[in-house]
């Protein structure tokens, strides 16, 4: 069963018709509590990351899922739920501290000096080019693969072995990355058409997997 | 590199995808009515569409209840990008939109009528999801006019002017629909398209006139717009998705094939 963090984020709904589209058993989740027993939890999100942040505090998931990952449990991070995993965010009047899994900032994309200015937010398709071959969770997945971007923001990791995929637009930032169980991707996979379903059930099977090798009692 | 985006228009009234010309009324029997929205949606999934816009034509109460089922059954099987307009009037419209599924609100009359909501809306949701659609008409050589209420009602501001201060405001992305142009299949209005390109920095989605595949081609050459929008020359069956991005391809338009 894959716990999908509820914060009343947009892309909630989006995001569990895809899960189940792929075969998970999902529950939406409010409360730290209810991550016992998934074998995989979910962080969407979409919109502001001080939103996010204050969201996930106000109902006391950051410590959830700070606890979650230290256990080594597979975690994937969506758009605002990758930037989350940051330590803070360039974001307009942004206050709220990310969660500091991943060490660097959120900052806002910038018009190169020459040439025509980059359009912000990026909206649309765009490729990923692959870092890590061996990510399971592009398994199946070919290099330059179109997914669907929709931000203004994106995250710059302090260390550069984490990032599991690099995009282009008005210079190369890091698409998503990857360390040990935690996934996180600024693309939308649940609006991605077949590369995003298969990224999830990629993810899905994943947490099954790993819950299957853990010992019962931890279950 | 990102690519431009092709993206079928449904035009909803009562349930049904209609398609009119120049703005025609739904109430003078001008619209010809072509399908149900969530099967176009599913077709236009299938053939590579990059997005998909459902634009609820009446606008009225009970058009947002049966828009707000509409974009639930899309989402449940396109897992694609959709954007809901029509009839969008407050914070909380635009929440149920997003709840429902829907990526990105479009909003019309209501931005004129009260632009503190193109604000509160990319406070609230971001300006990533806030989108103001823009329906002109050439009045003067050289002047565009907005106008507003499906085209009816003359609002006195200029396009241009408008275009650069939603932006200003918070909107994420702009439509740019062309009164004259839509539905003629006679191309697109390059010229207020490329002056509002050059002049904001969010993408512009240029509508209203696709006739041709060189239309497309043209508006995203020439107009400098980042995705067009074309609802009859893919409801008629004229050409596919996938055959307007092939030929985009082969006048080197980087394209999602």
């Amino acid at each position: 069963m894959i716990a999908l963090l509820d914060y009343d984020s947009g892309n909630i709904r989006s995001v569990e018709k895809a899960l189940l589209k792929v075969g998970a058993a999902v529950r939406r989740v409010r409360t730290a509590e209810g991550m016992v027993g998934a074998s995989g939890v979910v962080l969407p999100g979409v919109g502001a990351f001080d939103d996010c942040m204050n969201a996930l505090h106000r109902q006391e998931l950051t410590e959830g899922v700070c606890q979650w990952i230290a256990e080594r449990r597979p975690f994937l991070g969506i758009c605002v739920g990758y930037q989350a995993l940051f330590e803070r965010s360039d974001e307009f009047n942004s206050c709220a501290r990310g969660l500091g899994i991943f060490k660097g900032p959120v900052i806002r994309f910038q018009s190169p000096p020459e040439g025509p200015q980059l359009k912000i937010p990026q909206i649309g398709w765009n490729q990923i080019e692959i870092d890590q071959p061996d990510c399971p969770l592009y398994r199946g997945i070919s290099n330059k693969s179109w997914f669907y971007f929709v931000h203004s923001f994106h995250p710059q990791p302090a260390d550069s072995s984490v990032i599991a995929t690099r995009t282009e637009y008005g210079g190369q930032f890091a698409s998503s990355v990857w360390r040990d169980t935690v996934f996180a991707t600024q693309f939308h996979p649940e609006k991605s058409q077949e590369n995003g379903l298969k990224l999830l059930r990629n993810f899905v099977e994943i947490a099954e997997a790993h819950t299957a090798a853990l010992p019962p009692q931890i279950i | 590199m990102l690519a431009r985006r092709i993206i079928p228009c449904l035009d909803v009234h009562d349930g049904k995808v209609t398609r009119g010309v120049q703005f025609g009324r739904a109430e003078n029997g001008e619209l010809r009515c072509v399908g149900d929205p969530v099967e176009l949606a599913v077709r236009y999934n299938e053939q590579g569409a990059d997005e998909m816009v459902f634009f609820d034509i009446t606008a009225s109460a009970h058009g947002r209840q049966s828009m707000l089922e509409v974009i639930e059954r899309a989402a449940d099987q396109c897992f694609m990008p959709l954007t809901v307009g029509g009839g969008i009037r407050t914070l909380e419209d635009m929440g149920q939109m997003l709840r429902a599924g829907a990526d990105k609100v479009s909003i019309n009359s209501s931005a004129v009528t009260d632009p503190d909501l193109i604000r509160s809306g990319a406070e609230k949701y971001g300006s990533q999801c806030i989108v103001v659609s823009i329906d002109t008409k050439r009045t003067a050589p050289g002047k565009w006019e907005v106008f507003t209420a499906g085209g009816r009602k003359p609002t006195g501001l200029q396009a241009l002017d408008w275009a650069v201060r939603v932006c200003k405001l918070g909107a994420g992305e702009i439509v740019l629909n062309s009164i004259d142009a839509d539905g003629t299949k006679a191309g697109f209005d390059l010229d207020i398209t490329r002056q509002i390109a050059d002049a904001v920095g969010v993408p512009v989605v240029a509508s209203g006139g696709a006739g041709t595949l060189d239309h497309l081609a043209e508006v995203l050459l020439e107009g400098h717009a980042d995705a067009v929008l074309a609802a009859s020359i893919f409801h008629f069956g004229t050409y596919t998705v996938q055959q307007a991005k092939e030929y985009l391809r082969a006048q080197g338009i980087p394209v999602r094939l």
